[in-house]
């Protein structure tokens, strides 16, 4: 189950087929565990990483941080719940230390992002105080580096 | 012109060039070649050991070791295989560490072998151990594996090739180059013959760990072994770390310390920083390195059962990273084979020959490679033979 799972989170687009040959499953039990695996929801979506950088396509991201006043009656999840459902927010944490939830926001400028926030984010009830770093450049994107990386340089023939 | 051969030892003389050098000569100077005739991971070391390996430089660590090794890699790889295999090597006489697994083997045949005595190997086997043998002065006595088999050695076919010269038995499993393994029974036998011959054995075991459906057995685990057996291993292949030179050799007092006082005249000891990088390796090293294997594992099956669809006969190969087809069927000899193929499709493989003898009809296909790079050598192998 787990390898079928790593071998798809390199790789979603890789056939049943194949998933099959590598695993030494068949190929109809592939299909039923990745079925299983879809309806129990552990595979949540079939995603691509890409660079947007390159396409030319400038989005603008920004990292905020949020420290949050628990309402009588309102935990974090209720607030994280609300800010989730903006479609500019690509990721929510709650996370320890010097503020509670981190948001990763994504707009088409700096203006947009920045109104986003102000007027979608800071006016929330909960919210206590905001801070916004604007992300310059990324490296590294959910495990996948964004940059060239050097080809090994292995003799072609070896012991 | 000064001829300088004629200052050349005798010995010398009598090594012949390694069969795989022949490959690797045509090969290089070709561009866009598919290899499949790499004998080493294509995973780089694990970014936690090379780190490892850089804070010791930055620290300053850039001295001489103990000529046996630093002692806490030695209480590491005592650690490592009383963990895995319940055998217990004392880190301060019974574990020496070297360049490699090929420095080992070398030290472990020059402090057994007198000249004239002879060592036992199987073959197809790792290229290396044959000269070796000549140039520590004894006489290499080659045992054949087949197909049949499984290219496993019997304790039968041993006991057929000793004679009152016979010193040591090499054995190496899991195998370069078919990928073989042997099963603990299969151990067993030869063990028996061991003892009643009064033997010793040197056990090659770079490739414990790339062992797929089934555990590796440590040779020195088996009753009566533990004083009979000079057990080599080393981080190379595991952990992806040829190009560092991490090996180490354990054994009883008596051999190790023979072994450390060639070590200590030639090589002092082996680098610090890859041993440094080795103890990282041993004690942190354990996730990245099943990552690897189980991607090994993969690839095996695609490719094994690749070859299989063409044609190409192959058992399954059960440790390393080598699959090792026959050609039979096509009618070629392995070396026809395995030149036309380079010429014709680009994709290099290492005649089974070179191995030895009973290598002869087989291919060496290392599938330490991408799984892009196998399918497309398999597409290739396909039009080669349409
Ligand atoms: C069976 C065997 N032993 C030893 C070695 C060499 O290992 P090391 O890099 O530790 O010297 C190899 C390398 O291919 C091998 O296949």
């Amino acid at each position: 189950m787990n390898e079928i799972l790593e071998i798809i989170e390199q790789d979603p687009k890789k056939d049943p087929s194949e998933i099959a040959l590598l695993t030494g499953y068949s190929e109809k039990e592939v299909q039923t565990r990745i079925k299983e695996l879809e309806d129990s929801g552990i595979i949540r979506k079939y995603k691509a990483v890409i660079d947007w950088d390159r396409v030319g396509e400038e989005y603008v991201y920004a990292i905020i941080e949020l420290k949050i006043t628990l309402g009588d009656r309102s935990g974090y999840d209720t607030i994280a719940h609300r800010i989730a459902s903006f479609n500019e927010v690509r990721s929510i944490r709650l996370i320890s230390g010097d503020h509670d939830l981190s948001l990763t926001v994504r707009g088409k400028s700096m203006k947009d992002v920045a109104f986003f926030v102000v007027e979608k984010i800071a006016s929330l009830d909960q919210v206590q105080s905001t801070v916004t770093h604007f992300v310059l450049k990324t490296y590294k994107e959910d495990g996948v580096p964004l940059f060239e990386q050097e080809k090994s340089k292995r003799l072609a023939i070896s012991p | 012109m000064t001829d300088v051969k004629k200052f050349l030892s005798d010995k010398i003389k009598t090594v012949p060039p390694s069969g795989i050098r022949k490959y690797f000569d045509m090969v290089i100077g070709m561009d866009d070649v598919i290899s499949l005739g790499v004998g080493e991971p294509d995973f780089v070391t694990p970014w936690h050991i090379r780190e490892a390996c850089i804070y010791s430089l930055e620290k300053g660590h850039t001295s001489y070791t103990s000529n046996s090794g630093l002692i806490e890699l030695r209480e590491a790889i005592s650690d490592s295989f009383h963990n895995d295999y319940g055998v217990d090597y004392n880190p301060d006489d019974q574990i020496l560490v070297t360049t490699g697994v090929s420095e080992a083997a070398d030290l472990a045949l020059r402090a057994l072998v007198n000249p004239g005595d002879e060592v036992i190997l199987h073959e197809p086997c790792y290229v290396s151990y044959k000269p070796s043998i000549i140039l520590s002065g004894g006489t290499p006595v080659p045992v054949s594996t087949t197909r049949d088999n499984e290219f496993r050695v019997t304790g039968e076919q041993i006991e057929a090739a000793i004679t009152d010269r016979t010193k040591a038995i090499i054995l190496s499993y899991p195998n370069n180059p078919t990928g073989a393994v042997m099963q603990k029974q299969d151990l067993e036998e030869v063990a028996d013959v061991v003892v009643e011959h009064d033997l010793l054995v040197i056990s090659d075991e770079v490739y414990d760990k790339l062992t797929y459906n089934g555990k590796h057995t440590c040779f020195s685990s088996l009753n009566g072994m533990e004083d009979r057996t000079i057990l080599l291993n080393g981080l190379s292949k595991s952990h992806a770390m040829t190009g560092l030179r991490v090996g180490y050799a354990m054994g009883p007092p008596g051999l190790i310390s023979a072994m450390l006082l060639i070590h200590q005249y030639t090589m002092l000891c082996a680098p610090i920083t890859a041993q440094m990088g080795a103890i990282e390796a041993l004690r942190n090293g354990e996730a990245e390195m099943q990552a690897m294997v189980r991607e090994y594992n993969r690839r095996r099956r695609l490719f094994v059962t690749g070859l299989n669809r063409l044609g190409l006969d192959c058992f399954e190969p059960r440790g390393a990273f080598y699959a090792f087809p026959s050609v039979k069927s096509t009618g070629m000899t392995s070396s026809q084979f395995a030149e036309e193929l380079l010429h014709q499709q680009k994709v290099a493989v290492v005649p089974g020959e070179v191995f030895g003898q009973s290598g002869d009809g087989f291919l060496r296909c290392s599938y330490a490679s991408s799984l892009d790079e196998l399918k497309t050598a398999l597409e290739k192998i396909e039009e080669f033979l349409s």
